[in-house]
């Protein structure tokens, strides 16, 4: 399946990637040569081939749902590119 | 003491003919003096490593030193050193330092090791040259206009180079086996879920696994012992015993049973490659061992099935960059979204945005069935044709790469680039144990010889290649680096 130009847009959009026009129309070229490879899998009949998402077919262990971790949230923040009173900021949402 | 094995150095101190202060001391000064030719680290923490040799020495001296006290290594700069950059060979980490330290780091600490450092990588661990690195290209040590291979292209570099006697790396597609074979090193990829994947900063996270980069198959078996086994903090690491993996590696071969995949020797195989493998293989017959050849049918598959799965998995992934928490943020946002948007698009080099884009498109809706879907089909193919073949041989061997180290800039095509995993891809896939054990020289540029194993098999596959190393000498040969 070709990928075209309006797929490239849409894709950025929705991993909230900056792409501008131009750039787009480059990416068209290379991932459409990527997916021209990926197609190949079509050639292979998995009519009835259950999906394997884990390498040893595992399932999700569980554990009790206790606190585990301690509050480092200052150590956390002091990475952040912008707090105040612990909160992280970011530019205005609501007006 | 920068051409020793991590067994020899252990040894050495354990004698006490040097102090982990000399060594580290006099790696640190190799460091200083050659890599500037060869890129190797992104970060030297030399006043760390340091206090950590001092303590080791204490330790020592109090007679309370264990087999790894003192011994100096390096982390491919994607595990999380808490109070050190963890950039990932990315703009969008320069800036982070890790608040905690990963499991394995916190495993090889507790261990008494000596960490000299964070090595280059291509960005997110996306790469086989190691030319998608923020922080510029590695040079191969055996010639510097070559890449390393990538992945973990520092961490091979390094060991290489005798500027550590073991490095860490992960490998999601072959990022730790092909870079050991292009570098002439012993790499192990070991089963999915064997060593946890805390703290290791995820590209893929159903392939991601971590794994010991060093001169010997001895080496990777002593760093395992500290390295494998179950974490609550990772629930896809595996509960289940951790042997001792320097136990048994003498162990003879007579009659083991090896299978070669016809598809592992087929077309685009460097015929000086396909060579040195199989001079390789009738040192193994002259072990006692039998070989014959299998069939691996969906070998062909495991490149197109790995590139839908793996950056599917990378666009969820790194979807928390997001210039919020940690990280790369833009200068004057306008809004939330162009915060995001031109976070991560100055964040972010280029192959890592293509496969965020691949990897976005494919998930998305009304792609969904067509690829994912089947890519994971075929996935389980794949590892059947795996679980076949360990019925009927005990290991698979083959090629790591099909050619040996490339000239940087040679492969500006990313599907080109994408090829040159044929051989490792599948054995992620398959979740399975593989191995690159140095086995020949072409030209001055090292070949790799891969043995794969059953999930689990890891032991089994450490005495395989240390057997082939008692009775070879490539794992011996040494670089010649000029400043």
């Amino acid at each position: 399946m070709a990928i075209e130009h309006a797929n490239v847009l849409r894709a950025a959009h929705l991993a909230r990637l900056g792409v501008s026009d131009a750039q787009a129309e480059r990416y068209v070229d290379d991932l459409s040569r990527i997916l021209e490879m990926v197609d190949r899998l079509s050639e292979i009949d998995t009519e009835g081939v259950a999906p394997l998402s884990h390498p040893l077919d595992a399932t999700q262990p569980l554990r009790a749902d206790e606190a585990i971790e301690t509050d480092r949230r200052d150590t956390f923040q002091g990475i952040a590119p912008a707090t105040a009173d612990g909160l992280y900021l970011v530019p205005r949402v609501v007006e | 003491m920068h051409d020793k094995t991590l067994a020899e150095l252990a040894r050495g101190l354990a004698a006490g003919d040097f102090s982990s202060r000399e060594l580290t001391t006099s790696l640190l000064e190799r460091i200083k003096r050659l890599d500037p030719v060869l890129n190797s680290f992104i970060t030297v923490t030399d006043e760390q490593a340091l206090k950590e040799a001092d303590a080791a020495d204490a330790l020592r001296h109090k007679g309370e030193a264990g087999i790894l006290s003192g011994l100096p290594l390096a982390y491919k700069d994607i595990f999380c050193t808490e109070g050190v950059r963890t950039s990932a060979g990315s703009k969008m980490l320069d800036n982070f330092i890790a608040p905690y330290n990963a499991t394995v780091v916190e495993k090889l600490k507790h261990a008494g090791t000596v960490s000299l450092g964070k090595t280059n990588m291509d960005e997110f661990a996306m790469g086989s040259s190691n030319e998608n690195s923020w922080y510029g290209p590695v040079k191969n040590p055996w010639n510097p206009t070559l890449v390393p291979g990538g992945s973990s292209g520092g961490s091979a570099a390094a060991v290489a180079a005798g500027f550590v006697p073991a490095a860490l790396g992960t490998d999601t597609g072959g990022s730790i086996r092909q870079p050991a074979a292009f570098c002439g090193i012993t790499g192990l990829k070991p089963t999915y879920g064997r060593v946890s994947r805390y703290g290791m900063i995820a590209y893929a996270s159903s392939l991601d696994q971590a794994g010991p980069m060093a001169r010997t198959a001895e080496d990777c078996a002593m760093l395992m012992n500290a390295m494998a086994g179950h974490d609550t903090r990772d629930s896809t690491s595996v509960s289940r015993n951790v042997p001792d993996y320097t136990q048994g590696l003498d162990k003879p071969l007579n009659g083991l049973k090896i299978g070669l995949p016809v598809e592992y020797f087929g077309e685009g195989l460097a015929p000086e490659v396909e060579t040195a493998v199989r001079e390789a293989v009738r040192v193994y017959e002259s072990l006692g061992a039998q070989v014959i050849e299998v069939s691996l049918p969906h070998t062909s598959m495991a490149i197109p099935a790995y590139y839908v799965i793996a950056p599917a998995e990378a666009s969820s992934n790194l979807s928390r960059y997001d210039g919020v928490r940690f990280g790369h943020r833009c200068d004057d946002p306008a809004d939330l979204e162009d915060l995001y948007k031109r976070t991560r698009a100055e964040g972010f080099g280029d192959e890592v945005k293509r496969r965020i884009l691949i990897g976005t498109h494919t998930l998305s809706e009304g792609f969904f069935d067509a690829y994912y879907r089947k890519a994971q089909q075929v996935r389980r193919l794949i590892r059947q044709d795996f679980l076949d073949a360990f019925a009927r041989v005990d290991v698979l061997m083959g090629p790591a790469a099909p050619t040996t180290a490339f000239e940087l800039g040679a492969k500006a095509d990313p599907v080109q680039m994408y090829l040159q995993d044929i051989y490792t891809i599948a054995i992620n896939l398959a979740g399975i144990p593989g191995i690159s054990v140095p086995a020949g020289l072409v030209d001055n540029r090292p070949v790799g010889l891969q043995i794969l194993g059953p999930h689990f098999g890891e032991a089994h596959l450490l005495n395989v290649a240390h057997v082939y190393q008692q009775a070879t000498d490539w794992h011996q040969r040494r670089p010649e680096i000029k400043e």
